[in-house]
């Protein structure tokens, strides 16, 4: 049985619920989760009912780190800390966005916690709004493809770089598509000594406009385009990197996406969708995918 | 008793009251006149004085943040802030005493920007009113000091699990050389239980905290908590006489008179302005005026039976505020009197004087002024609420 039980309120196909389970049987029950406002939070815990058979907390949007950290320092002064995991699960809106200076304070200041961004690359939990994640030219709420528009106008944010920057000892990318990839990380960081860093792709099928049965499917083309690379990183060093056999176009990944339909039916989309893929290009040449 | 005191800082006081109260975690952000209290409290864990998690956070809604996460994993907390760091808490405050974490906060309180200004008012913590916090004001360093272990006490009670700010004027009381009793270590480890929740987050038992509530469920959040504050507004007055048995020291449970029995004028006050408050009536009282103080020492929960009770022999009530609510031309001392008498069919007139705003001093003069003006309501001449202090050449 998982620790993150059945029942709760997610979509069917949702990539937060993966994340949050995979997270859960990585680390086993002697840990305590914090949880930012987003779709995970809101979905598991619709009072008096809660999925989690873990002790959590849920504070504010952008405050996750900062519990955390208190949290740790509470386990700390009280002589309880042993071996319980302190993790953080946030939301690419709460990680990358609202919550990047509680992220930043916290990881300075060295605490013994995991921070696990599941990144599904806008705001879906009120409705598919642009996020510092979201990728070049994905149709948000927000960001809506139009007569003059193909779209979010600007490129995704780097968030692991900037974990890295801050000193980490450990910062990793993983997807819900590649589950022991991503298990294997999760608990590899919580060995580790210190505050690291797990940032993982979710494809939402809600706010990509997918089937939910597609999931996977549409998380493995991301990394199969290298769209999302996976790479460790352990003192700001690139340790470990998934290689790509037989690299694919990015049309591969874009096509199955509704977020990105605009692109295959308005005038000069193909010259559009040149500029994602040489950012596909930029990564593999920069993490050495192939 | 006498031989105990010495001369020490506003500052150095609290921070060494929040010492002997043993926090577990202590998370703070640097704002002046807040400043000398973490400064101190950060030299006593330097020295080992202190065992306990300090956390330098990057900015007072991470402080708050913080404290939340610690306060939930069973921590004994306390933080300091002011001014725009508690204006820049604001949500979290909510959040905190929506949890029901008995968090304490030290408020050294300071006006808020714009025009940006370091001085004393008390604008910053009547703006956080309604984040459901019990708000003690202090008339003297002592007292705010003293005001920890109590806050302590009443808030870690498991009937009333509210955070608590302790309020003292910025510099007037922070920055202020007092003749003060440290806290005794002893004392206040007989008078302040060690803190022990009974819901904490904790893997062998584990709990969700700050769960999501739909409008099926979200109003009992807030009824209970007004009842906790009702609990508390028992345990003001209860913990204010416990620890008078054991400290030997009293300012007061919620409210607090001075000549206040026979008095026809009745001044209302919270904070340090209380002095100055006193210092006016004796000198009116030797010219014959029957002037009293009623001092407010819990602004939240606000103790509106006591000054019922308190004023039923007044012919006029003065209120003192530090804030406006601007817009209502009023302090919310004043209308919360107001509002506190008029169900009760109690008709004295209240009338209200903004003062003090932005750290401007307020002489004895300022006082009697404000009494001889409350005095033209027997010649039918009545003053709704104005600024005391007004420059008219800047007007």
């Amino acid at each position: 049985m998982s620790l993150l039980a059945p029942g709760h309120r997610g979509c069917a196909g949702c990539c937060d619920a993966l994340a949050g389970k995979f997270v859960l049987d990585a680390l086993g029950s002697d840990c305590i989760v914090v949880s930012p406002t987003g779709c995970l939070e809101v979905f598991t815990t619709p009072y008096p009912e809660s999925a989690w058979d873990v002790p959590w907390v849920h504070s504010l949007f952008e405050n996750a780190a900062a519990v955390a950290s208190g949290v740790e320092a509470a386990l700390k002064a009280l002589g309880k800390k042993s071996n319980t995991k302190i993790v953080a699960i946030g939301g690419d809106g709460a990680t990358l966005d609202i919550g990047l200076q509680a992220i930043s304070g916290a990881f300075e200041r060295g605490h013994d916690i995991i921070y696990v961004c599941i990144d599904n690359e806008a705001y879906m939990n009120t409705g598919v709004q642009r996020s510092g994640a979201t990728p070049l030219y994905a149709s948000t709420t927000t960001s809506p493809a139009g007569k003059v528009s193909f779209g979010n106008p600007l490129q995704k944010k780097n968030m692991p770089a900037i974990i890295a920057a801050h000193g980490s000892p450990y910062v990793a990318t993983a997807s819900v598509a590649y589950a022991p990839d991503m298990m294997k990380k999760v608990k590899k960081a919580a060995e580790i000594k210190g505050p690291t860093y797990v940032h993982v792709h979710a494809p939402c099928c809600t706010g990509w406009k997918f089937e939910g049965s597609k999931t996977i499917e549409v998380g493995k083309l991301a990394v199969e385009t290298a769209m999302w690379p996976l790479y460790e990183m352990e003192n700001g060093t690139i340790t470990n990197v998934r290689k790509l056999r037989n690299r694919k176009p990015v049309e591969e990944y874009l096509k199955v996406q509704g977020r990105f339909k605009h692109l295959f039916t308005m005038p000069g989309g193909a010259d559009e969708i040149k500029k994602i893929q040489a950012t596909a290009d930029w990564n593999a040449k920069h993490f050495g995918l192939e | 008793m006498r031989n105990r005191m010495i001369v020490v800082e506003g500052s150095y006081a609290v921070a060494h009251a929040v010492k002997v109260c043993r926090p577990n975690v202590i998370s703070a952000y640097p704002i002046t006149p807040q400043t000398h209290i973490v400064e101190n409290l950060s030299q006593f864990v330097a020295d080992g004085e202190i065992d306990c998690e300090s956390m330098n956070v990057e900015s007072e809604f991470s402080a708050i943040s913080a404290l939340i996460g610690a306060s939930a994993a069973g921590a004994r907390t306390y933080s300091s802030t002011t001014s725009q760091g508690l204006a820049l808490m604001h949500e979290a405050l909510f959040n905190a005493s929506g949890m029901r974490l008995p968090i304490i906060m030290t408020v050294v309180n300071r006006a808020l920007s714009a025009p940006i200004n370091i001085w004393n008012d008390q604008q910053d913590s009547i703006a956080q009113r309604d984040t459901g916090w019990i708000q003690l004001y202090a008339e003297d360093v002592q007292e705010s000091a003293d005001m920890i272990p109590q806050l302590y006490k009443i808030a870690e009670d498991s009937e009333v699990l509210l955070p608590a700010m302790a309020c003292m004027d910025g510099f007037i009381l922070s920055h202020v050389y007092e003749p003060v009793i440290l806290l005794e270590q002893s004392l206040t480890d007989e008078f302040l239980p060690s803190y022990s929740p009974e819901f904490v987050l904790d893997p062998k038992n584990p709990m969700s905290f700050g769960a999501f509530a739909d409008p099926s469920t979200y109003t009992e959040f807030r009824y209970k908590q007004e009842k906790a504050m009702g609990e508390a507004l028992e345990r003001i007055e209860e913990v204010a006489n416990e620890f008078m048995e054991k400290y030997g020291r009293y300012y007061g449970g919620l409210i607090d008179g001075y000549a206040l029995d026979d008095a026809e004028i009745v001044i209302m006050a919270m904070g340090s302005v209380i002095g100055t408050v006193k210092d006016t009536i004796d000198m009116l009282r030797s010219e014959g005026e029957t002037v009293g103080l009623l001092k407010v020492r819990s602004f939240r929960p606000f103790p509106a039976e006591a000054i019922r009770k308190a004023l039923r022999n007044a012919k006029v009530v003065i209120t003192l505020d530090k804030n406006i609510s601007i817009g209502k031309n009023e302090g919310a001392l004043c209308t919360e009197v107001k509002a506190c008498l008029y169900n009760a069919g109690v008709r004295t007139p209240v009338i209200g004087f903004m003062l003090g705003h932005g750290g401007r001093d307020i002489p004895v003069s300022t006082i009697m002024k404000i009494v001889n003006k409350a005095k033209l309501v027997e010649k039918g001449i009545f003053i709704e609420s104005e600024f005391a202090d007004l420059r008219e050449d800047l007007v």
